[in-house]
């Protein structure tokens, strides 16, 4: 029990003295995940063998007194839309259930290099389309808060896992919200890095534009530290950005004195839960009590945010997933012709949320409609960027929550426009690129609830740097399922 | 009645040329033609799940190298876009290429058509990825019970140039083929190897009545790859078309393919069935900014091309004619080239390179490129005919053995004792005993038959083995005839 809620500095110092070796680190999460998946099910894969087998390299290098990174021997967890070389990646869809890519991604190839343990692949909405991981081709993951109810998506596997204690770290991906969301909705930290500060080389594209890869953590010192070994420049990627990657521990200061800080009355609007709110506007306050100096500002195009994000995400996804067509991997149904086994194959292995964006997306792209609303779309997302450019001149960070609601039931909600408004305060920031953090910062009901902050692109430090101060001078992240001392 | 009389044909061409890089267009495979069957291929090409193109920056390079070689404006700001549709030939079903802004656009290039000279516009040219090849069991796609995709070709560089719909006549439409894949070869964007596909033709043909000034409906004819096929594709065309119209019919705006078998093209698809490719911007790649820097770099380097070859051999005394021979084949145009480095008779040059050597590479099916006798050999032999060692009739001789042993023209004269006899004693000898042997031809030349001498200079060639200097021989024996 104490050792999975330890910190990944607590677990490196332990390695490092031979308090532990990897592979007892590693079966210990490995046991802790046995007695917990039957509950939580935030694992479409485990890897023991691989993971026993790494972790067992990791322990000669330690016993040769080599010097080891701070990520080494840890064990971790990808969402299941990143590739990883031999290991089942299925981006949560029957379609690509016996797909075993020949290659890492990127990110896995980074982890790997950092010496982070794989432990498994994570569940989530197919194709990272939805925001409760229900749209799971296999089967829905559970909130480790209450088990009845969603952990959020579609990064859902990725924040259950941590908040169940099941890996010290995993990442996610976040296209309109996918990583903050399930973040908020299961109490922990979780970080969506500016557009091109993670390579996507390897993380099967839902929308090429928004899509962005990031940690999710206990604590945001652990966030900053993954964010070390995958952020940085990938020639694979030609939307990955050149640029210094700082060392993100560097901005772990408990000072936010002089932080200026905007509050954008959009985004405690319609919908929001006043028990919500309410936890935001006392986050906001302790940040003012701690020097930060608080402003109301306003993005005016925010309202169109929406309905942008649902042009332009599903426009990019019907073309990015066109490649699903049963003649060269994944899952072919058996039909007279190609053009019938092209329809059969995707109309049979795919899911109703992938086959809805697929059509909205082909819709909005089709002549005589392009104009009208892909075009205009791209248009909106112009105002929307520069409405951030404006307020960026005057703030460090804005402050907003990450839903507008705790975690609902599976179940509950059947309406998708219902679900798509869940995303209403994450979906901005991927329109503008920019990075956000989701951090605890409370409870209703018993359910934890997220702040949102959003930061300058390639600002991620400042928005560590506000995160820690909160966490500091706050107790939210030491709060722990309940359930998790049961099986302990 | 021939389609001719009545109607004038307009014609534009879209052109897909295979660029001559190492590496595909958005991943490091090699675009090697001929490899085993997927055997070229990498996660990037092949589409699969989660991979990212990464433009090749050579591709760039080529595609303004094309557009300065064919007048055109070089964009500065220019992006890529997918071309949806679904073919298992295409691994992503979509194609990375360029849409609203190509790299190149508002070119022309000119031809020559019976001594007029005419320029053909070029609306644009960008840069595609080429797609795979399906693999039939059968012999075609119809007769087939299964069918496999090599992924080989797939993202090997495509440069597709489009025509203004100038071209007012077949022959006008070959000359604008045959100039674009000269240039095409000149410049190195591509090698231009039809055989193998690299060079592929669409085209677009409609007719009009003589005299109108509005275009007519037209039809697309896809995939054609050889000029041999676009003349008789159009020929069929413009006589199906021409049959429509003087029946009152009306042309059909479709496209259509060429069966070279049976020498007729047939309908694919119409208008209204037309794919919609849904263009949007590719969101795996950044805009393409191109400084001017960029293109001044690639002017500068820039080769000669087939238009200013052509009047550069002109220049040298070459008639237009020599000069267009010579140009039309790149390989021919280099080892006219190289050898006139080292003989500066460009005239005589030129009647070997295109009669004698040409004769001999054509009997053995050999190319330029692999000649066996060098530019340089060429040129000492000529050199050896010019300092008079040798005459143009053993030249001949000394060619083929070259060709055949590789050995330098010297070292042939030298071995086979074939140097010109230019020694007047030794020649008077001969000719003094041509003139006994043959009393009546003496005769008849005396008596005023100046043909005489013709057959008389032919007999002291053959007893010299053709090795007397014919200049000497003639003097001498005039001389001995007027004694």
């Amino acid at each position: 029990m104490g050792l999975i809620n330890k910190s990944i500095d607590d677990l490196h110092t332990m390695l490092v003295k031979k308090e532990i070796s990897s592979t007892e680190l590693t079966k210990e999460f490995l046991t802790h995940i046995k007695n917990t998946e039957a509950k939580v099910r935030a694992f479409l894969t485990i890897t023991e063998e691989t993971a026993l087998a790494a972790a067992a390299k990791i322990d000669e290098k330690i016993a040769k007194n080599e010097t080891i990174g701070i990520l080494e021997g840890l064990p971790a967890a990808l969402k299941d839309n990143m590739c990883t070389e031999g290991i089942a990646t299925t981006c949560g869809s029957r379609i690509l259930e016996n797909f075993v890519p020949p290659y890492d991604a990127t990110v896995t190839a980074k982890l790997k290099e950092a010496g982070a343990v794989l432990v498994g692949k994570l569940n989530m909405d197919e194709f990272a389309m939805g925001s409760s991981t229900e749209n799971s081709g296999f089967f829905p993951t559970s909130n480790p808060w209450d088990m009845k109810r969603v952990p959020g998506g579609s990064s859902g596997g990725s924040a259950a896992s941590v908040a169940a204690r099941e890996v010290p770290f995993t990442l996610g991906s976040d296209t309109g919200g996918s990583i903050r969301q399930p973040a908020a909705f299961c109490g922990v930290v979780g970080l969506k890095p500016t557009y091109g500060a993670v390579s996507r080389y390897g993380l099967v594209a839902f929308a090429s534009s928004l899509d962005q890869i990031g940690p999710l953590t206990k604590t945001v010192r652990d966030n900053a530290l993954v964010l070390n070994a995958v952020a940085g420049h990938d020639p694979k990627d030609s939307t990955s950005v050149p640029f210094n990657k700082p060392d993100y521990t560097q901005f772990l200061e408990n000072n936010v004195k002089g932080l200026k800080i905007g509050v954008p009355k959009e985004f405690f609007g319609l919908g929001l839960q006043p028990e919500v709110e309410k936890v935001i506007r006392n986050g906001i306050q302790t940040l003012q009590e701690l020097g930060a100096e608080v402003e109301e500002c306003s993005l005016p195009h925010m309202e169109y945010a929406m309905p942008t994000y649902y042009i332009i995400a599903p426009a990019e996804c019907s073309s990015n997933l066109a490649r699903y067509d049963g003649v060269r991997y994944g899952y072919r149904a058996e039909a007279d012709d190609m053009i019938d086994m092209f329809k059969d194959t995707r109309a049979k292995g795919f899911g109703q949320e992938v086959k809805r964006r697929i059509m909205l997306g082909t819709y909005a792209l089709s002549s005589g409609y392009y104009d009208a609303y892909y075009l205009k779309a791209q248009k909106v997302r112009t105002l929307i960027k520069q409405d951030f450019d404006k307020v960026f001149a005057r703030y460090d960070v804005l402050i907003s929550p990450t839903a507008p609601t705790p975690a609902y039931k599976i179940g509950e909600i059947s309406d998708p426009l219902t679900i798509y408004m869940g995303d209403v305060y994450t979906i901005p920031v991927n329109l503008a690129g920019l990075p956000a953090i989701s951090l605890p910062a409370g409870f209703v009901n018993g359910l934890p609830v997220g702040m949102q902050l959003i930061g300058k692109h390639f600002d991620e430090g400042v928005l560590y740097r506000a995160a820690y101060t909160f966490e500091q001078n706050t107790d939210y992240h030491k709060e722990i399922p309940a359930f998790i001392k049961e099986v302990g | 009645m021939a389609y001719d009389d009545k109607y004038e044909m307009v014609c534009g061409v879209e052109t897909h040329v295979e660029m001559a890089t190492k590496t595909k267009i958005f991943c490091g495979c090699s675009t090697e033609f001929g490899g085993e069957q997927n055997t070229h291929v990498c996660p990037v090409c092949l589409g699969l799940p989660g991979v990212l193109p990464v433009l090749n920056r050579e591709v760039v390079n080529l595609a303004i190298k094309a557009g300065l070689a064919l007048n055109c404006e070089i964009a500065e700001f220019s992006k890529f876009d997918r071309k949806n549709y679904y073919y298992p030939d295409l691994p992503k079903n979509y194609q990375t290429s360029q849409y609203d802004l190509p790299i190149c656009k508002n070119g022309w290039l000119e031809i020559s058509v019976n001594g007029e000279k005419k320029k053909i516009g070029i609306t644009r040219a960008h840069m595609e990825e080429d797609a795979g090849k399906l693999v039939h069991s059968g012999e075609t796609i119809t007769t087939s019970n299964s069918s496999g995709v090599d992924y080989n070709r797939t993202g090997v560089p495509l440069l597709e140039i489009v025509s203004e719909p100038d071209m007012r006549s077949v022959d006008e439409v070959l000359a604008y083929l045959e100039e674009l894949v000269q240039i095409m070869e000149y410049a190195g964007i591509s090698d231009c190897k039809m055989e193998q596909g690299s060079v592929r033709f669409d085209v677009n043909v409609s007719l009009r009545l003589k005299g109108s000034s509005e275009f007519g409906t037209r039809t697309e004819t896809k995939n054609l790859n050889s000029f041999n096929s676009v003349r008789r594709c159009l020929e069929y065309e413009l006589e199906r078309q021409a049959d429509i119209l003087d029946e009152g019919g009306a042309i059909v705006q479709e496209t259509r393919t060429w069966d070279e078998g049976k020498g007729m093209t047939l309908s694919l698809r119409s208008k209204e069935e037309a794919h919609d490719y849904r263009y949007f911007p590719e969101p795996d790649l950044m805009p393409l900014v191109i400084d001017r820097k960029w293109v001044d770099e690639i002017r500068s380097a820039m080769p000669e091309l087939p238009a200013a070859k052509r009047q550069r051999l002109q220049s040298l005394g070459l008639p237009e004619y020599d000069a267009g021979v010579i140009t039309s084949f790149k390989a021919m145009a280099d080892y006219f080239d190289a050898a006139l480095e080292k003989f500066d008779d460009a005239k005589t040059l030129a009647n070997w390179v295109m009669g004698d050597l040409s004769g001999l590479l054509k009997a053995n099916s050999c190319s330029f490129e692999d000649s066996p006798v060098s530019p340089v050999q060429l040129a000492g032999l000529l050199t050896l005919i010019k300092k008079g060692e040798i005459s143009g009739k053993i030249g001949k001789t000394v060619i083929e053995e070259i060709y055949k042993t590789g050995k330098d023209p010297e070292t042939i004269v030298k071995e086979k004792g074939l140097v010109q006899i230019s020694d007047e004693g030794a020649l008077e000898k001969i000719i003094d005993e041509v003139i006994a042997a043959n009393p009546k031809s003496v005769g008849d030349y005396q008596a005023g038959k100046e043909n005489a001498i013709g057959f008389l200079v032919g007999q002291i060639m053959k007893a010299t083995k053709g090795q007397a200097n014919p200049g000497l021989v003639n003097k001498l024996l005039r001389g001995k005839l007027a004694e």
